[in-house]
């Protein structure tokens, strides 16, 4: 394929009007020794219907999740994604135009985003959000450089039950501004241990980390834990799972300082994990140290509303070496999906959305509870994620499950050997079936199960 | 201007998008703890369809007409990569799925680290980071760890005052201290200033090539030879590689670290500013610091290896925007060797052309021969009352995207034009009557130009008002 219109005369018009012989007497600046000797090796240009079934091939060795009775979470989940979140994004008057540089003729853009910001100050109950970040593990690298930035010190506590995944990219992020992290370590019910977190802040933290429900599904005591650190003078990030704050106290209501998460869950495919999108919220007084994109509305000339991308100082744009963020290429077409998504569901929808993840995790919980060979570590203070043990390797529950088209779970065994052989971490969205919870069931009792 | 989605509220409800609940449960009491009301919109389905049909309608888009935005590289996206980035075996994936189950997604990551090696002469490339500043972040992560394990002491990154506005703002988060080297008279970096400033504590010479005037460094491998004597990196800023495809591969003249942005090069949709991608290369000698982790190939087998001990660690949660990867790889083998490079031939063609055509009514400070992009000046309008904002403005007015304005920063009233491989020569000679018509306005008439847009679904917006006094977002009180 070639997706150059241009025609031979067309390009030896253009040479002789620019008044070169030859596209090699165009290019003299590059030094001939520079330059590539002969065809690079890529192989010969394919036409479409070829590109399609290559690709198409190599898209039928994959077994996707969404295709499966799937309970693996840990960041990611299977959800139902209304059509209309589709239809809208396929419309190439949004996933085609570019940032909303000129403002004027990006009213769709940034009315949508508007829109979006004002869904997760919402769902937050925080006072702003930005428009849009890569996904939550950057979110929060992001609202951890903002707290040290705002408290001019450079120590954060993050609870131990975290991704680890997370945890490197905050690693990563920190390492150059040589931020300390250090784990509040969790108690045997699996939550944040607060005489520990209370001794690791009597030395002074620019924030403590909250994760709302935890990596293990479970739910904190938000408050205790957001009085702890203000009383230390730290500010609290709170790192939430979207769906879940239809039910649970959000973090405005528990006075967090900043507000993070994944928007996965509100419309996006999983993708094999991206394209994701990180949201962050905060108070009014830290508007102006928050990274990433932000919209404003305002007038035009005649008065009218409309608006335009804002406080932009924070950025690339002027101050460059003072900026606090690099953000550029943010992830407008994810916010647009979360925006569609939660405009579809509505609070009704929504919330039913939460109900029944809850409802049909806490069923299964309730229909593992007493199996022999299983074990329920944590107990019942979870969302729609838990912790199970197996007598024997993970592996071993995890292939007999797949057998009969399960995917049972994230083994948490290299990450969290603490927890001893065999556990897993199961998630149950709305998308599971009462009828496939019980095929979980009968596989965890070791029921030969033909599918 | 549209009602908000909040003003559409009407004493209805939403539709139902799952099924009836199967499980009920007892007891979920404690999980419920909220106490404000997530005061979502409601309103039926068919008013949201309305509602995002009417912000398409207020929209610039490509595949409406030409954007000719410096530097963004807005080029045309083939229909059909939507197509296959939706198929199921692609967005259905779990990233934690087992590795048999995911063997076509690996072998895509593989192929595509392989493709853009040859493209770009590197030697590796992890695709791990989402945008072309998180990858600039992650290239200078690789260099920070890179000299850290080599017991280096270097804190200094050098920029040049051409460089895109994210490469220091990269440098700065990064821990690096950024500092500018100046450019020549002839827009080109000036080799006695970079001689001046570097020493043995520059860690890397950061350079946008061809840089954002659109000019190839004609003494590059001089610089490049400056800096690997003293020791530092050089870190290549390949957002405008769409200029070199084909023609010169990075890594053959030693550049060291260097970012591509494949939403703009290898044509991916923007969606309004996201989501992109911007994978990482790197040289031999830079390898092991490469996030983790890596895909590998064993017989037939592709796997996943994260045993890198020097790694710079993450940078993403999974393994970057996959969904994007896979519309670049359709783009890559459906054009081949000689596509990819009548890319680059054909952006230059164009932009040439249209600075030509331009330089008739337009300043250009630096005259070419330019590579695919050029920066005009506007400041012979100035003595109309002028500004370049009021051409940008005027533009829209006659249904053409604006270029990228005062950028960069180093061209007074600057007007970046890059108008990409994809537009007809028939288009670009629009462009420029449509140029051509707006300098003859600025002379006769230049109340049109301040008074532009007129056309468009608001007028001249009041970006001053808005950072000031920051709305973002709708009062709660509003909505019903």
């Amino acid at each position: 394929m070639s997706y150059v219109q241009n025609t031979d005369r067309d390009r030896k018009e253009m040479l002789g009007y620019i008044g070169v012989s030859s596209f090699d007497e165009l290019i003299e600046p590059v030094a001939r020794e520079l330059r590539v000797k002969g065809d690079l090796k890529l192989g010969l240009p394919m036409s479409e219907a070829e590109v399609v079934s290559h690709c198409a091939a190599l898209a039928r060795r994959n077994s996707p999740a969404s295709e499966m009775a799937s309970f693996l979470g840990a960041g990611i989940y299977d959800r139902y994604i209304p059509a209309t979140v589709r239809y809208v994004l396929s419309r190439s008057e949004f996933y085609t135009s570019y940032t909303p540089y000129q403002a004027e003729v990006s009213q769709g853009t940034l009315q949508a985003i508007y829109e979006y910001q004002t869904m997760i100050t919402r769902l937050t109950a925080m006072d702003a959000a930005n428009a849009s970040m890569y996904d939550a593990a950057t979110s929060l690298a992001e609202s951890l450089l903002m707290a040290c930035a705002i408290k001019r010190t450079d120590r954060v506590l993050v609870p131990a039950a975290l991704s680890q995944r997370i945890r490197r990219v905050l690693e990563s992020y920190s390492a150059g501004r040589h931020i300390t992290i250090e784990s509040i370590p969790w108690k045997d019910d699996g939550t944040v241990d607060l005489d520990e977190a209370e001794r690791l802040l009597s030395e002074k933290a620019a924030a403590v980390i909250l994760a709302q429900p935890n990596y293990f599904g479970l739910l904190e005591d938000a408050s205790a834990v957001s009085s702890l650190a203000h009383g230390k003078g730290a500010l609290l990030i709170a790192l939430v799972d979207p769906v879940s704050l239809a039910l649970v106290a959000p973090p405005g209501e528990y006075e967090a300082d900043i507000a993070v998460g994944e928007g996965q869950s509100l419309g996006i495919p999983q993708s094999f994990g991206g394209p994701l999108l990180g949201f962050m919220a905060t108070r009014k007084e830290y508007i102006r140290k928050c990274p990433g994109r932000l919209i404003s509305a305002t007038v035009d000339s005649e008065g009218k509303r409309g608006y335009v991308m804002t406080l932009q100082t924070r950025e690339q744009h002027i101050r460059r070496e003072k900026a606090t963020s690099n953000i550029c290429t943010n992830e407008g077409l994810c916010a647009l999906a979360a925006a569609v998504y939660l405009s579809t569901m509505g609070d009704d929808g929504f919330r039913e959305v939460a109900l029944q993840s809850a409802a049909k995790s806490h069923r299964l919980y309730e229909m593992l509870s007493g199996l022999p060979g299983v074990t329920l570590p944590f107990g019942k203070q979870f969302f729609q994620e838990f912790v199970v043990r197996f007598d024997g390797p993970a592996s071993r529950f995890l292939s007999r499950a797949k057998k009969s088209g399960i995917l049972g779970g994230v083994s948490l065994e290299d990450d969290f050997p603490e927890l001893g052989k065999g556990a897993v971490l199961v998630a149950v969205t709305e998308k599971r079936s009462l009828a496939e919870l019980e095929l979980f069931r009968d596989i965890a009792a070791g029921k030969e199960v033909r599918v | 201007m549209s009602r908000t989605i909040f003003e559409r509220f009407y004493e209805g409800k939403s539709g139902s998008f799952i099924p009836r609940n199967d499980c009920p449960v007892e007891g979920l009491d404690m999980l419920l703890t909220r106490k404000t009301p997530t005061s979502l919109p409601v309103v039926g389905e068919q008013e949201v369809i309305r509602h995002y049909v009417e912000l398409a309608s207020k929209n610039y888009h490509i595949d409406k007409g030409m954007y000719p935005l410096g530097s963004c590289t807005m080029k045309y996206n083939p229909v059909v990569n939507e197509e296959i980035a939706g198929l199921s075996g692609f967005t259905g994936l779990h990233p934690l799925q087992d590795e048999t189950d995911v063997q076509g997604a690996l072998q895509l990551i593989y192929d595509l680290e392989s493709s853009l090696c040859e493209i770009t002469g590197m030697d590796h490339f992890s695709l791990q980071p989402v945008a072309g500043a998180h990858g600039e972040l992650t290239g200078m992560m690789i260099a920070r760890d890179y000299f850290r394990d080599r017991k280096e002491d270097r804190k200094t990154v050098l920029v040049p005052d051409s460089a895109h506005g994210t490469n220091p703002a990269s440098v700065v988060i990064c821990g690096f201290t950024p500092k500018t080297i100046p450019s020549g008279d002839d827009g080109l970096v000036d080799i006695e200033a970079l001689e001046r400033e570097i020493d043995d504590k520059t860690a890397v010479f950061m350079l946008t090539l061809p840089n954002t005037l659109g000019l190839f460094e004609k003494e590059i491998k001089k610089i490049i030879g400056i800096v690997h004597k003293a020791g530092a990196l050089v870190y290549m800023d390949g957002a405008n590689m769409n200029a070199l495809l084909g023609i010169v591969k990075p890594g053959d003249i030693e550049i060291d670290i260097m970012h591509l942005n494949l939403h703009k090069t290898f044509s991916t949709p923007h969606g309004g500013g996201g989501p992109g991608s911007g994978p990482v290369g790197v040289r031999s000698h830079l390898g092991d610091f490469l996030p983790v982790p890596r895909v590998l190939k064993e017989g037939e087998r592709y796997t996943f290896f994260s045993d890198m001990e020097k790694s710079v660690g993450k940078v993403h949660a999974w393994y970057g925007n996959f969904n994007v990867l896979v519309k670049a790889y359709a783009y890559i083998i459906a054009l081949g060797a000689t596509g990819i490079r009548e890319v680059a031939e054909n952006a230059i063609i164009n932009a040439n052309y249209l600075m030509k055509k331009i330089s008739r009514h337009y300043d250009l400070k630096y005259p070419g021969p330019c590579m695919h992009e050029f920066v005009a000046s506007g400041r012979n309008l100035k003595q109309y009352g002028v500004r370049t904002t009021d051409v940008a403005k005027r533009l829209l007015d006659y249904g053409i995207h604006a270029p990228t304005v005062y950028f960069p920063l180093i061209v007074e009233e600057a007007l970046m034009i890059e108008p990409v491989e994809t537009e007809k020569k028939e288009t670009l000679d629009h462009f420029a009557d449509v140029m051509e018509k707006i300098a003859g306005e600025a002379r006769n008439n230049p109340g049109i130009l301040h008074e532009a847009p007129v056309t468009t679904p608001v007028r001249r917006l009041d970006e001053a008002a808005a950072a000031r006094n920051p709305e973002l977002c709708w009062p709660l009180e509003n909505s019903e």
